[in-house]
């Protein structure tokens, strides 16, 4: 059997807080396939970004481990591996941009020095040949003028070509996954576009696994086929994008979704005002307990809800969602 | 006044480099361009000095406590006859070169116990902080005398003695700087691309924590030189090169009687000390980007 690209079964990973130790990550699977693009989704603090970091080795020390499960990339065993290994991984075949493009970059290095720092590392280049591949880079990412911008710093730079660096930083190696950890919560609107048409065309050109973690449920759909919906650490819903948005089956998927306001849709209530999730995520305290998280937000919510919690049952057409009321809401 | 456009388009030009938009900066410090200067003669002086004026600092080529000026001889001379000029030229070179290379020691000792510290954390912290405070409480000219008096009086030795009772300031600031920094997202993002321990804390941590550093490095020479000068006042140096606290140290008992012995030498300890200082303040506002935004 040929492995999959990236496998991960029944991750659970702990954080220590002075509340005792809680898992931020609760029992989740999925899987990954060569070329194909994946996007978690949720709010602040669900797990999305820890999902990332024990993707990469990279919890914090100390505070944060894998309990339980595995993560395979291509047959190789990533939970718990030894750090030297993990390194190697690391920036060469999964790699990941983050959130805040205009803190990412290291002051004091122009961005020359810090693609071709990586090109170095794991490919062994020379300093000349990294420098000469460090400004095609930067070509690829559509910056102008790459030749001279090599040389440039980081304080020299806008907030969206930051973010092109920090991409061509990530894909210098020809990683065979790039995590982008909400690539452009920090971008005007305009530049988000020009980014996530940026990520997508390189995605074709190089045939780089994305897995996009974000809040935004419109550059889900323009940059994902499958998306995982994560609700206090927990997968809530798992399923094909397009069908997901149109049906969607646990009741936190639907409350996102129509946070989002649609040029065709009426979603607007009859106060004429935007639809919104009641009440706010549970405390770290409550995670790990047995009952839907969802519960308190839930206007579906019944006896059972706060008694047991609801496993993730697959359906028949691949859409896996975990809420106990899954009859009347697909009736309804 | 520019227009906005024009401003910021030379600021891009003058700025290629945070280094260099340091130096910009520097420029602009009357105070610490004057101590750049003296230093700079300071320096050119301990070098060529001798070469210039090659009277043998140890010859005694007159009799003794003749005031300055007096046949020729621009300082005078010491109780022993000896040009004081000669003294205080070759001298230079000694105080300079042992300022220096005690600042050397104590910065690599520091740095290396600093950045170790801030970066594991954990048990590692706590033992090197722990001893950290223990030589920041020993009484620092007193241990360094035992050292000197334990092991020789040699130039190497008085350096080591230095270095190893003043690093604790530059170790605390490094770690606290490592502590503050390793917590920064570029930090993450390197992690993140594969870069090794040592890499992360020499190549990516360390430079982005190197102006504190560097400032404490500069004002480290000048007590280094103040500290050097203690010693030999004591006696604790070696009898066969001259410097400026040796030279003080060897008439202090005439300070009555030919004053200008002591103070010349003294007068060469604070001026250099002082433009250390200065040139350490300089340093200080170009690199602190907090004091720069004001």
């Amino acid at each position: 059997m040929v492995d999959k690209l990236l496998e991960v079964k029944n991750l659970r990973v702990e954080l220590q807080t002075k509340d005792g130790v809680v898992p931020v990550i609760d029992d989740l699977s999925f899987d990954l396939d060569y070329g194909e693009s994946l996007s978690f989704v949720g709010e602040s603090g669900c797990g999305k970004s820890m999902t990332a970091l024990a993707l990469m080795g990279l919890l914090p020390e100390k505070v944060g481990r894998i309990a339980s499960g595995s993560i395979k990339f291509e047959g190789r065993q990533l939970a718990n591996a030894s750090s030297e290994d993990l390194r190697k991984i690391r920036g060469n075949e999964i790699s990941m941009i983050f959130q805040e493009p205009m803190t990412s970059l290291n002051p004091v290095l122009s961005v020359g020095e810090q693609i071709s720092e990586v090109l170095r590392l794991h490919q062994k280049m020379s300093v000349n040949s990294a420098w000469k591949r460090a400004e095609d880079l930067l070509d690829a990412v559509n910056i102008p003028d790459p030749k001279r911008r090599v040389h440039d710093y980081p304080f020299q730079m806008s907030g969206g070509q930051r973010q092109r660096v920090m991409i061509a930083m990530a894909l210098a190696c020809e990683p065979k996954i790039l995590i982008a950890d909400e690539p452009t919560t920090a971008l005007d609107v305009t530049v988000q576009a020009q980014i996530f048409g940026l990520l997508k065309d390189l995605q074709t050109k190089t045939g780089t696994s994305i897995i996009l973690i974000t809040h935004d449920m419109g550059a889900v759909a323009q940059m994902a086929r499958k998306m995982i919906v994560m609700y206090a650490g927990r997968p809530c819903e798992i399923g094909e994008v397009a069908q997901v948005i149109k049906t969607p089956q646990h009741p936190y998927t639907t409350g996102l979704i129509s946070c989002v306001p649609h040029l065709d849709d009426a979603i607007i209530d009859a106060n004429n005002r935007l639809s919104e999730i009641p009440g706010i995520v549970p405390s770290l305290r409550e995670f790990g307990s047995n009952k839907c998280l969802f519960a308190s937000r839930c206007k579906h919510q019944m006896e059972q809800c706060r008694a047991e919690r609801p496993v993730l049952a697959q359906f028949s057409n691949k859409q896996a969602f975990a809420c106990w009321k899954r009859e009347i809401i697909d009736a309804g | 006044m520019m227009d906005r456009k024009t401003e910021n388009s030379e600021y891009l030009e003058q700025a290629s480099s945070p280094s260099a938009e340091a130096w910009e900066m520097f420029k602009r410090n009357h105070a610490a361009m004057a101590g750049l200067v003296i230093l700079f003669v300071i320096t050119i002086g301990s070098i060529f000095g001798p070469l210039i004026y090659p009277t043998d600092p140890f010859d005694m080529v007159w009799a003794p406590f003749s005031p300055p000026g007096e046949e020729g001889y621009l300082f005078g001379t010491d109780y022993l006859g000896r040009d004081l000029l000669a003294m205080v030229i070759h001298g230079a070179r000694v105080s300079l070169v042992i300022g220096l290379s005690a600042a050397i020691v104590s910065i690599f000792i520091g740095v290396t116990i600093g950045a170790l510290a801030g970066f594991y954390r954990g048990y590692i912290e706590e033992i090197l902080m722990r001893v950290t405070e223990f030589f920041q409480v020993l009484p620092t000219l007193l241990f360094s005398m035992v050292i000197v008096a334990l092991f020789g009086a040699s130039l190497t030795m008085i350096t080591i003695a230095i270095g190893i009772v003043s690093w604790t300031a530059v170790a605390r600031i490094t770690r606290s700087e490592f502590l503050r920094i390793r917590e920064l997202e570029y930090v993450m993002a390197s992690r993140a691309s594969g870069v090794s321990n040592t890499k992360l804390m020499f190549g990516i941590i360390l430079p982005n924590a190197l102006p504190p550093i560097i400032v404490q490095s500069a004002l480290m020479v000048g007590s280094a030189i103040l500290f050097e000068a203690g010693l030999s006042f004591l006696g604790l140096t070696d009898p066969n090169v001259v410097s400026w606290g040796q030279i003080i140290g060897s008439n202090r008992q005439y300070i009555l009687d030919a004053s200008y012995t002591v103070t010349i030498p003294g007068i060469a300890i604070f001026v250099t000390v002082l433009a250390i200082s200065l040139v350490g303040d300089g340093l200080n506002d170009a690199l602190n980007p907090k004091l720069r935004a004001r």
